[in-house]
């Protein structure tokens, strides 16, 4: 999996190279528009982290440029402005996703996994881990073959988690993914945890299960 | 009052008493200039009368002193009052038998010599009438103001009107100007050097009015972009140091208040972002959105946190409420009405939702005391301790309300109930 990350903050760029190199992608990354063209001109890449506010052009004229070429990668834009229009022009030249910075790592994961996988058609349809199997057309839960019925967020919860499952994931990453941005104001997000006792009630006879590290976040075990 | 009456109330003013006091000058005047023109003539007619006393002295002998034949009559007089005569003017009164009634006459006595008599001599003359002379002369002067009156208004009118034009046209753009709108003020070239004067200073004031305005609201909007990515660096970095596996228990959660305290900015940064976003007008895009289909959807998805704080969002009445709006913006109005009511309520208690066709309630059990309702809708306006609130959350929901003419308002009866008011479509 080829990931071009295209970032003209140096830390930014840093950050999200280091986290997504945990993963195994095979991370490039450039900090100019410059740069970006000739790359993509010579490369195939399964995902463009695209910041579209680059000192030298708009991100959104390497999208017209992709589109020309034909390439098939999926696009993440990335970007501090978080404006309508953006994002609706983004998503209109072909972009996969619009991701407003500030963003939790978790959620950056979560929406690479998500354009990957709708970028490989033919790729699984099924998620095996542990003695879990999902099929994510369905968004049905087998585990040791019985089926289990989620509840939305609980299927959520869990598919957040076994995305990021190398992570800890913590709770305000996954209370935004999961209920949306709008309950950022909540006085806690400790309302998490009667869904997250749920959740492990149902995980009893899998291989996984969900640890709570340090009240801070939770984390996918494999045992 | 307007300019042009009040103009015209002071020439008014100001010309009854010119015209008042030139009129009684005049009237003075005149009357002078007329006894001067018959004494003239009295003593002209004394002449005559000498003269003819020369051709017939009969004259000199007729009594006639109530002037019944003729309009003179000679009296001998001793030569010591000859001597010592003075000649006098006086008006007297005399019974005119056209008019029917006395009228005053001009006398005029004088002394004349015959040979070696003496004699008075009287003449009189009739007189102008005074009362008749002051009539009319009250009648022309009060023709000629209202006639100057009337000149006067007709060319302010017309006049004035025109050459104040362009003060006017100044007037009513000042009065439509709105800064928020960012339309600039329409000048009239004029030739007259005051207005054009008045008008570059007023076209000069209201650009660097609205220069400053845009820039404040560019400089929060701006403020809030150039946040965003330090934060994001900031908080990316601290995630990836807590998934390091030799992190010690409190180190952990030391990273975790930090990164509670850095998300906490986000959302400040983020509700400001928003709050600018919505004045600068830049959610165009408006669709007719349900309110009740809105409110159901939103309070699903609170359902978890009501719970977790012991409450129930409860939607009494649903009717079908529909508006006009941007669907984003309606949707941040009703989650951060509910939210604040989830927030402030009480544990344990209920909160209810009304939604008829014009009008959207939610009420909550909360403090017992009313809020105060004028810094209530204001920015940073925290009620209470609450420190995860960013004190936005009402006053971008009344700015989403103001941009489309709805009234939210707050009232306590027992409960804290916030309403939003549907202007009629």
């Amino acid at each position: 999996m080829k990931i071009l990350i295209v970032e003209d903050e140096p830390q930014m760029l840093e950050n999200m190279r280091q986290s997504l190199e945990k993963e195994h992608y095979n991370v490039e990354a450039v900090s100019n528009f410059k740069s970006a063209l000739e790359r993509i001109g010579v490369y195939n890449y399964d995902c463009i982290l695209l910041d579209i506010g680059l000192p030298d052009g708009n991100g959104l004229e390497l999208l017209k440029q992709l589109k020309k070429m034909n390439k098939t990668g999926g696009v993440i834009i990335v970007s501090a402005k978080d404006s309508l229009d953006d994002r609706l022009n983004g998503l209109d030249l072909g972009a996969d996703d619009y991701l407003p910075k500030p963003f939790h790592m978790a959620e950056l994961h979560a929406r690479v996994k998500a354009v990957m996988r709708r970028r490989n058609f033919e790729g699984n349809k099924i998620v095996e881990i542990g003695n879990v199997l999902i099929n994510l057309e369905s968004r049905s839960v087998q585990i040791e073959g019985e089926e289990i019925v989620f509840n939305r967020k609980e299927y959520d919860i869990l598919m957040y988690l076994i995305t990021n499952k190398t992570r800890l994931v913590t709770k305000a990453a996954l209370a935004e993914h999961v209920w949306g941005d709008h309950i950022d104001q909540a006085d806690s997000f400790d309302f998490i945890y009667s869904q997250m006792k749920n959740l492990r009630k149902k995980l009893e006879n899998a291989t996984i299960n969900v640890e709570a590290v340090y009240g801070v976040g939770y984390k996918l075990q494999i045992s | 009052m307007k300019l042009l009456n009040y103009t015209s109330r002071y020439l008014a003013f100001l010309l009854l008493l010119l015209i008042s006091v030139w009129a009684i000058l005049f009237y003075y005047a005149m009357l002078e200039e007329i006894y001067d023109s018959l004494d003239d003539g009295l003593e002209n007619q004394k002449f005559l009368m000498v003269e003819r006393a020369a051709e017939d002295p009969s004259i000199l002998s007729q009594d006639d002193p109530e002037f019944k034949k003729h309009i003179y009559n000679f009296t001998p007089i001793s030569k010591e009052n000859y001597q010592n005569f003075k000649e006098s003017y006086r008006d007297t009164l005399m019974y005119m038998l056209n008019e029917k009634d006395f009228e005053p006459v001009r006398v005029y006595e004088s002394a004349a010599i015959y040979g070696d008599e003496y004699y008075k001599l009287k003449i009189i003359t009739s007189m102008v009438e005074e009362d008749d002379l002051v009539h009319d002369l009250a009648a022309y002067i009060i023709g000629l103001y209202l006639i100057l009156l009337a000149s006067i208004l007709f060319l302010n009118n017309l006049l004035l009107k025109r050459i104040w034009k362009p003060f006017y046209f100044l007037i009513e753009q000042l009065r439509k100007f709105k800064i928020e709108k960012g339309e600039s003020i329409v000048i009239q070239e004029s030739p007259i050097e005051e207005f054009n004067l008045l008008n570059s200073t007023v076209e000069k004031l209201t650009q660097k009015s609205t220069n400053t305005y845009i820039a404040q609201k560019q400089f929060i909007e701006n403020a809030s972009h150039e946040l965003q990515t330090p934060l994001a660096i900031s908080i990316n970095k601290l995630e990836l140091l807590l998934e390091k596996n030799d992190l010690t228990e409190s180190h952990s959660q030391d990273i975790a208040t930090v990164l509670d305290n850095l998300e906490r900015l986000t959302r400040l940064n983020k509700s400001l972002l928003l709050l600018s976003k919505i004045e600068n007008k830049q959610f165009e895009f408006e669709e007719v959105v349900s309110f009740a289909e809105l409110t159901k959807h939103i309070v699903a998805d609170f359902e978890d946190l009501a719970e977790h704080r012991e409450m129930k969002i409860m939607i009494a009445s649903n009717q079908e409420l529909k508006f006009q709006i941007n669907e984003d913006l309606a949707i941040v109005l009703l989650i951060n009405l509910i939210k604040n009511s989830l927030i402030h309520g009480k544990k344990g208690e209920l909160i209810k939702i009304d939604i008829l066709p014009d009008r959207w309630h939610i009420s909550n059990l909360g403090d017992p005391k009313s809020l105060d309702e004028t810094s209530l809708f204001e920015r940073f306006a925290k009620a209470g301790s609450n420190k995860r609130s960013t004190g936005l959350g009402l006053a971008i929901a009344k700015a989403i309300a103001d941009r489309y003419s709805i009234n939210l308002s707050y009232n306590f009866k027992g409960a804290h109930i916030f309403v939003l008011q549907f202007p009629k479509t």
